[in-house]
């Protein structure tokens, strides 16, 4: 079961990790993506924290760290082809992340965010 | 959004999933569900049909006329053949630019395009030529289409016979279902097409019957910016203001010899001691093209340095975005002189410097019909 942020990235749970990618919404709104820029494989981040550069043909914006962790693994083949955000925003994860705290119950379920998307 | 104005082309947009957007007191569409990656390369392979209609047309008419408007545009007007266009340049006293436009010689009147969000005050501007009996007309009846790519003289030739005659800047005067089509062999995107000015009641209709054609898509004003980035031409407000002199702008092209030091015409129009001044010495600055190294795309405001760390402030990004065509970023940016294509300068990033390698403009070479 995906959970969902309000920043509309999707949270998937695989053991005592997260993968963590954009939802379909979210790469509709961004337009067809350019480039982007992942963090370093064991950086401890804040939740929050903006640890993803994303540009589209029309204007950079961030992704944050949903939650508080480490950084345990990157997508390495999305900055040589950022276009499969796009053409697949499901399967281009961006990262993994080992949560601080594993509980994602505040998150948002598929209803819940297909609401907030309208 | 209440208080933009909208063209006539409105409801056809939205029709065909535009998504509207506020634009110079106008509201545009940015892009059709295609994309502005897809627009843009629609564009460069088929025909891509763009709504000007927010930008500015004025008839300039009255004995004298182009001697008038050299009094305020530092371009060849009175050299300007019957059924030629050219582009120019408002100049302020301190020799910065008010704006760039289009002028078109139509025989008994000269035709002007102008900005969207400098027509107001561009027609204001052009009013003082009633001292010298010119009529300035706003035309506020007429919507302004531009039809773009290498599929562009097929598809306005089947609806408009004549026009593949036409050359590169040439203007003419066409007939289509009872309404009068004032064309032009140009455009804003680096491919072969024109630019048709048609009557309002007729708009909608003459839109829908280009959009019939096959190869023929509606593109919006992302792509229109992507498109005449990769083609090199400056953006009024972005890579140049009344800041910015012709020469800063690299826009010296636009000031033909007659109007310069020793020419027949020299001089006589606003700022022209310092234009002409630098034009003959060379500018201390000029816009240079930029090709930043990896795929981050350096945007407008980007800082630029002469050294990886350290060094000095050169100057900034003034148009900078993804070129579709080109397959990388590409950027514009006024720069010292004295850079030469193939050196190197450093943009700052997100805190890091990146090297951007200086080029010659354009990014993609333009298939004009001459």
């Amino acid at each position: 079961m995906l959970k969902y942020t309000e920043d509309h990235e999707w949270l998937k749970q695989d053991g005592d990790e997260i993968t963590v990618g954009i939802t379909a919404h979210a790469s509709e709104q961004l337009g067809d993506v350019v480039f982007i820029e992942l963090p370093e494989v064991g950086r401890e981040v804040e939740a929050g924290e903006e640890i993803v550069v994303i540009e589209s043909v029309k204007a950079a914006s961030d992704i944050t760290a949903p939650v508080a962790g480490v950084i345990t693994a990157v997508n390495e083949d999305l900055p040589d082809a950022p276009g499969a955000v796009n053409d697949d925003p499901l399967a281009a994860w961006f990262f993994r992340i080992r949560p601080t705290d594993a509980d994602l119950s505040g998150f948002m379920d598929e209803a819940a965010y297909n609401e907030l998307i309208g | 959004m209440a208080d933009l104005r909208r063209t006539k082309l409105y409801d056809l947009h939205v029709a065909h999933g535009a998504k509207m957007v506020p634009f110079a007191g106008w509201e545009m569409p940015v892009q059709y569900p295609m994309g502005v990656m897809g627009e843009h390369q629609h564009t460069r392979a088929h025909a891509g049909l763009f709504d000007v209609s927010h930008m500015g047309q004025v008839i300039l008419r009255g004995e004298g006329v182009a001697e008038a408007l050299e009094t305020l545009v530092p371009a060849d007007i009175l050299g300007l053949k019957q059924g030629r266009q050219r582009y120019g340049l408002f100049t302020n006293d301190t020799g910065g630019i008010l704006d760039d436009l289009m002028i078109a010689n139509k025989g008994d009147h000269l035709f002007l395009v102008v900005n969207a969000a400098c027509a107001e005050q561009d027609i204001a501007h052009l009013r003082q030529l009633e001292a010298r009996g010119i009529t300035v007309t706003p035309v506020t009846d007429r919507a302004l289409l531009a039809l773009q790519g290498p599929q562009a003289e097929a598809v306005l030739e089947r609806l408009v016979p004549g026009v593949a005659a036409m050359k590169f800047m040439d203007v003419a005067e066409f007939d289509w279902q009872g309404a009068t089509l004032w064309v032009s062999r140009s455009g804003y995107t680096g491919e072969d097409g024109y630019e048709v000015s048609v009557p309002e009641a007729q708009a909608v209709a003459f839109a829908g019957a280009l959009l019939d054609q096959p190869g023929v898509a509606w593109i919006g004003l992302g792509a229109r910016d992507s498109l005449r980035l990769e083609a090199g031409m400056p953006l009024y407000g972005h890579d140049m203001d009344a800041g910015t002199t012709p020469a800063a702008a690299g826009l010296g092209w636009s000031i033909q010899k007659v109007r310069r030091q020793g020419g027949a015409r020299e001089g006589g129009f606003p700022g022209a001691e310092t234009v002409l001044g630098e034009l003959a010495e060379g500018p201390a600055r000029t816009r240079f093209g930029l090709r930043p190294d990896g795929r981050a795309p350096i945007r407008e405001g980007v800082t630029l340095f002469d050294a990886s760390e350290g060094g000095a402030e050169i100057g900034k990004v003034c148009s900078g975005g993804f070129g579709p065509s080109v397959g990388g970023p590409i950027a514009m940016a006024i720069l010292p002189a004295a850079l030469a294509e193939g050196d190197t300068v450093w943009a700052e990033l997100r805190g890091k410097r990146v090297a951007v390698t200086v080029t010659a403009l354009p990014f993609h070479q333009p298939s004009y019909k001459r």
